[in-house]
């Protein structure tokens, strides 16, 4: 069912674990649905200096996280952001359809973690900017 | 990577003996005629069939005109099911089961009553998975037509009390059908003593070929047939019947019966020291079934904090094949329905696995998985947001 390069990944997962104090955190997933996903950010001047990830789910949502991770590191929020499903599923050398909804989950959790970041530094550089109130 | 190979799967499916493939063979080119044709050259495959029928029976504790063979455990279930529901449907269209049956018996159920307008009534199981027969003598109405019940559970191995239960049946007039596909080659299967009216048997789980199967059907039992045609089993499942594979099958099953009780031991025996083994080096660990109740070859856990598929894949790279009760794909998102109506928790139910043994386990295939499961376990909990180590 799974390629060689997505059973690396799940026998050798990167950058599994946590971090004290994130930059950014993110949880996605329902573990009643089987899987979770969580992510650490560590970010300097707009980019991702570092990232951890812990999950629980089937041998695509670990390849998953762990393959959306080393992409994401040492790239920009921006490029970070643009990640999909179907970037992490490429990287992985193909995932079944049934479980291309666990590279989405990967992105997700990515995307999540950066828009905690964003709310917790509005001023920062690349952050989404709030409705300009009319005047007057 | 490991090369050793540990078979703990049988409950889904087992290898063909080769004691059954033998008795198969001459079925194929030599006597291969039809066995309802007149001729003299068709006579053997004739023979071959009433023999096979014959010894299904003795071991049922059967008549030989109560086997009917089919395709498989589901098309028995099927037939078992539909036949008597649809033939007493003047009568009645109440039926009763329980929410821990095999799908081909739920999704029969299912279709009986948004496509027919039956009523059917899920009875309530225990913790461990065990019908109480006080709920069956409950839940019967004038209306029933139907109870099926299995008699072994096939994910987490618990025994029901069908004996009990079809003295209930018996007083009431209801026809008792039992799922034994997983109880057979494990368990006595003489219909007398469980005092059922329908039994479904399947040839893949007890060393014989996938494709092919029986219902007991006890004389007096109103079924409409599923399978029309040409008229073979007595009218109620017609099609040329597949000799070999019917050959095969009833010498399966005169071997497990014979093997039966000293199997039993030998395999409760390896499951035992399989169970305490894990038990004692992985916490936050439990066995889901019943604790004694249980088919002698069925080890089921569940452990927190790690999804099951994950741990398949990870045992399978240990060379040893398992089951779980975790599905995570799109289509099939859910734990096991089974361990949902034993009350286990959802995301500890995502942590199940099965370990069913068989004729080719031993000691040394138990001491491998003793070997490889604890640091599975540990290395996929380390990377779970769901178990603080």
């Amino acid at each position: 069912m799974y390629s060689d390069i997505v059973l690396e990944h799940f026998t050798n997962p990167r950058n599994v674990g946590t971090m004290e104090d994130p930059d950014g955190y993110g949880k996605v997933g329902s573990p009643v649905c089987g899987d979770l996903m969580e992510v650490y950010l560590r970010i300097a001047e707009g980019r991702i200096t570092d990232i951890k990830f812990r999950t629980f789910g089937c041998g695509a949502a670990i390849a998953s996280s762990s393959m959306a991770s080393e992409m994401i590191k040492g790239r920009t929020l921006d490029e970070a952001n643009a990640l999909t499903d179907d970037k992490v599923a490429e990287e992985l050398g193909g995932l079944p359809e049934a479980k291309m909804h666990c590279s989405n989950l990967a992105a997700s959790a990515i995307q999540a973690a950066i828009a905690d970041y964003y709310e917790r530094h509005p001023d920062a550089q690349g952050a989404p900017r709030a409705e300009q109130a009319p005047s007057g | 990577m490991n090369e050793r190979s540990v078979y703990l799967d049988h409950a889904a499916t087992t290898p063909t003996d080769p004691r059954v493939l033998e008795a198969m063979l001459p079925y194929f080119t030599g006597e291969y005629g039809n066995p309802s044709s007149l001729y003299r050259h068709a006579a053997g495959a004739r023979q071959a069939l009433d023999d096979a029928r014959r010894t299904v029976a003795e071991v049922l504790g059967a008549r030989p005109t109560e086997v009917i063979f089919s395709g498989c455990g589901t098309e028995s279930d099927n037939l078992a099911i539909r036949g008597v529901a649809m033939a007493r449907r003047h009568e009645g269209n109440h039926i009763i089961t329980t929410p821990i049956e095999h799908a081909a018996v739920l999704h029969t159920c299912e279709q009986l009553e948004s496509a027919y307008g039956y009523r059917v009534t899920y009875l309530p199981v225990d913790a461990t998975g065990m019908v109480d027969p006080d709920d069956v003598g409950r839940a019967i109405t004038s209306g029933t037509v139907l109870v099926s019940i299995m008699y072994a559970n096939n994910e987490v191995g618990t025994i029901e009390p069908i004996a009990e239960i079809s003295r209930i049946t018996r007083a009431r007039g209801v026809p008792l059908h039992t799922d034994a596909v997983q109880a057979a080659g494990s368990l006595d299967l003489d219909v007398e003593r469980l005092g059922v009216d329908l039994l479904s048997i399947s040839g893949h789980k007890f060393y014989a070929p996938k494709g092919v199967g029986a219902l007991y059907v006890r004389r007096g039992t109103p079924l409409l047939p599923a399978q029309t045609g040409g008229g073979q089993e007595r009218g109620l499942r017609a099609g040329t019947e597949n000799v070999p594979y019917i050959v095969g099958m009833a010498r399966a099953l005169e071997i497990a019966s014979a093997e039966r009780e000293a199997e039993a031991i030998r395999l409760g025996a390896l499951r035992d020291r399989l169970l305490a083994g894990l038990l004692a080096t992985i916490p936050d660990a439990q066995v889901t079934g019943h604790p004694t109740q249980r088919l002698p070859n069925s080890a089921s856990l569940a452990f927190t904090g790690l999804e099951g598929e994950a741990l398949l894949l990870r045992l399978d790279m240990e060379g040893v094949q398992a089951s779980t009760g975790s599905a995570c794909a799109a289509q099939e998102e859910g734990p096991s329905h089974v361990l949902t109506a034993l009350g286990l928790d959802q995301v500890a139910a995502r942590g199940s696995l099965r370990l069913t043994l068989g004729r080719a386990t031993n000691d040394d295939d138990i001491d491998h998985v003793l070997r490889v499961l604890p640091p599975i376990v540990e290395t996929l909990r380390a990377m779970s947001p769901l178990y603080a180590s």
